[in-house]
């Protein structure tokens, strides 16, 4: 049990010094969801209520997040470091595992100036809103990473991740729109519900999907 | 060569598929025959009410559909056959053919009874449209990867995800919504609501529903497994 977190450690330490290096994601990620919530505030009509603009913090976090999990997997296709990845002496769910994890971070930091920018441009964000967000973006990450891995084994790649996505992700925006609009706690628990059953079945349906080629 | 002649023979001489598609004829001759001249009129709908024995029945097939490419996949993942990938591909096209001509009667209904075409405070239709659009997007995976174990692979665990997102989907939708329920709910715990001369027309039509399923399902088949062959075949040849 001990490598197996180490493995997922190091390929998600890879990932991230690459981040690091290469600045290729997060600043993407970071642009795209400003200029949305920008784009965001001419789509909605004048005196729109709050809850108008709390849906469209949600699509702004969705999208953003495809931007990401676009990212994620593409490199490594385009560059062939799937197929070493594949042949690293560990379990294939580590790989899922630690891109998951990267996928995360990158979410949890364009979040972080995503909220506070929602909040500057349209009305506030509750607490109820911060930790829907928050469980939203395990499920995103669980659920993307595998359909991430899926589309860039294909040829249309950047093409097909949003349909696959968009489907599987519509409880995470009913929970969510719900969890950050009503205080019925009724959606976190749809949440944290999603997270828990598509973490352990993406978690133990990837070694299916990455087959050496 | 003489062995995928006898394969390419033996996909050719299935006894099943005329049967089939005899029995789909009749029944299908059937169930018009009933729908039209036998089930009585409704009070309150009037002729629109006969969409019925197809939309339901539409319905109910896809779900089947939808339900065989999940258990086929599932098969796959589990004993590996090497037919399982592409009779789930089948069933699911198959599903997804029904689906549409689901949501396209269901609309044509909703606007005669409701007067519009589409609702959004409705769970059923909901989910029907997500389920729809997972397995559409099922066919731009299957056609953007390049045939192979891999790609069998990913379509069956995608398949499965589907069954998976139905109960998750249904406790989303339930709590989104605010106003109950506007579809018609024609099989409750006591029974279903209609007269029995109804209930044996619905049933006729459904058998020929599920029936033209099972023809089309193993044509379809009958014939990916015959362009296999031939590429095979051709392959060997050149």
């Amino acid at each position: 049990v001990t490598t197996y977190f180490s493995d997922v450690a190091a390929l998600a330490r890879k990932d991230l010094l690459l981040e690091l290096r290469a600045k290729e994601t997060l600043p993407a990620m970071l642009i795209f969801v400003i200029s949305s919530l920008t784009v965001f505030h001419f789509a909605l009509p004048d005196g729109s209520d709050h809850t108008a603009a709390l849906g469209l913090l949600w699509i702004a976090i969705v999208f953003t997040a495809l931007l990401g999990l676009t990212r994620a997997f593409v490199p490594e296709r385009e560059q062939g470091t799937i197929d070493a990845l594949i042949l690293t002496p560990c379990d294939r769910s580590a790989i899922w595992a630690a891109k998951a994890l990267s996928v995360l971070a990158f979410l949890v930091i364009a979040e972080a100036v995503a909220l506070p920018a929602f909040a500057a441009f349209f009305s506030g964000v509750n607490g109820r809103t911060v930790a829907a967000v928050a469980l939203a973006d395990i499920g995103i990450a669980a659920v993307g990473t595998l359909t991430g891995a899926m589309a860039a084994a294909g040829r249309a790649r950047e093409l097909i991740l949003p349909l696959l996505f968009l489907p599987l992700s519509i409880p995470i925006v009913v929970g969510g729109i719900g969890a950050s609009a009503h205080p019925d706690g009724n959606y976190m628990l749809l949440l944290v519900l999603y997270d828990a059953v598509f973490t352990l079945l993406a978690w133990g349906s990837f070694e299916y999907v990455v087959v050496e080629t | 060569v003489t062995t995928y002649d006898s394969a390419v023979s033996s996909t050719l001489d299935s006894r099943r598929l005329p049967l089939l598609a005899a029995s789909t004829v009749v029944l299908f001759a059937a169930a018009m025959a009933l729908i039209f001249f036998y089930a009585p009129t409704d009070h309150d709908q009037g002729l629109s009410q006969r969409i019925f024995y197809f939309h339901v029945p539409l319905a109910l097939t896809a779900y089947v559909a939808f339900g065989w490419g999940a258990w086929k996949a599932l098969l796959h993942l589990w004993k590996r056959p090497d037919t399982a990938d592409l009779e789930s591909y089948v069933a699911i096209h198959q599903g997804v053919i029904l689906g549409s001509l689901v949501l396209l009667t269901g609309m044509l209904w909703a606007k005669i009874s409701w007067g519009v075409w589409w609702v959004w405070t409705d769970d059923e239709l909901v989910l029907f449209l997500v389920l729809f659009l997972f397995y559409c997007a099922y066919f731009m995976l299957r056609y953007s990867v390049d045939a192979g174990p891999s790609r069998a692979n990913m379509c069956a665990v995608y398949a499965l995800f589907g069954v998976v997102l139905i109960p998750i989907s249904i406790l989303a939708i339930r709590l989104s919504r605010t106003i109950a329920t506007q579809h018609p709910e024609v099989f409750k715990a006591a029974g279903p609501q209609m007269s029995s001369a109804q209930f044996f027309t619905f049933c006729v039509a459904w058998a020929a529903m599920i029936s033209l399923f099972a023809t089309l399902y193993n044509l379809e088949l009958a014939g990916k497994r015959l362009d296999a062959h031939l590429r095979e075949l051709r392959e060997i040849l050149a």
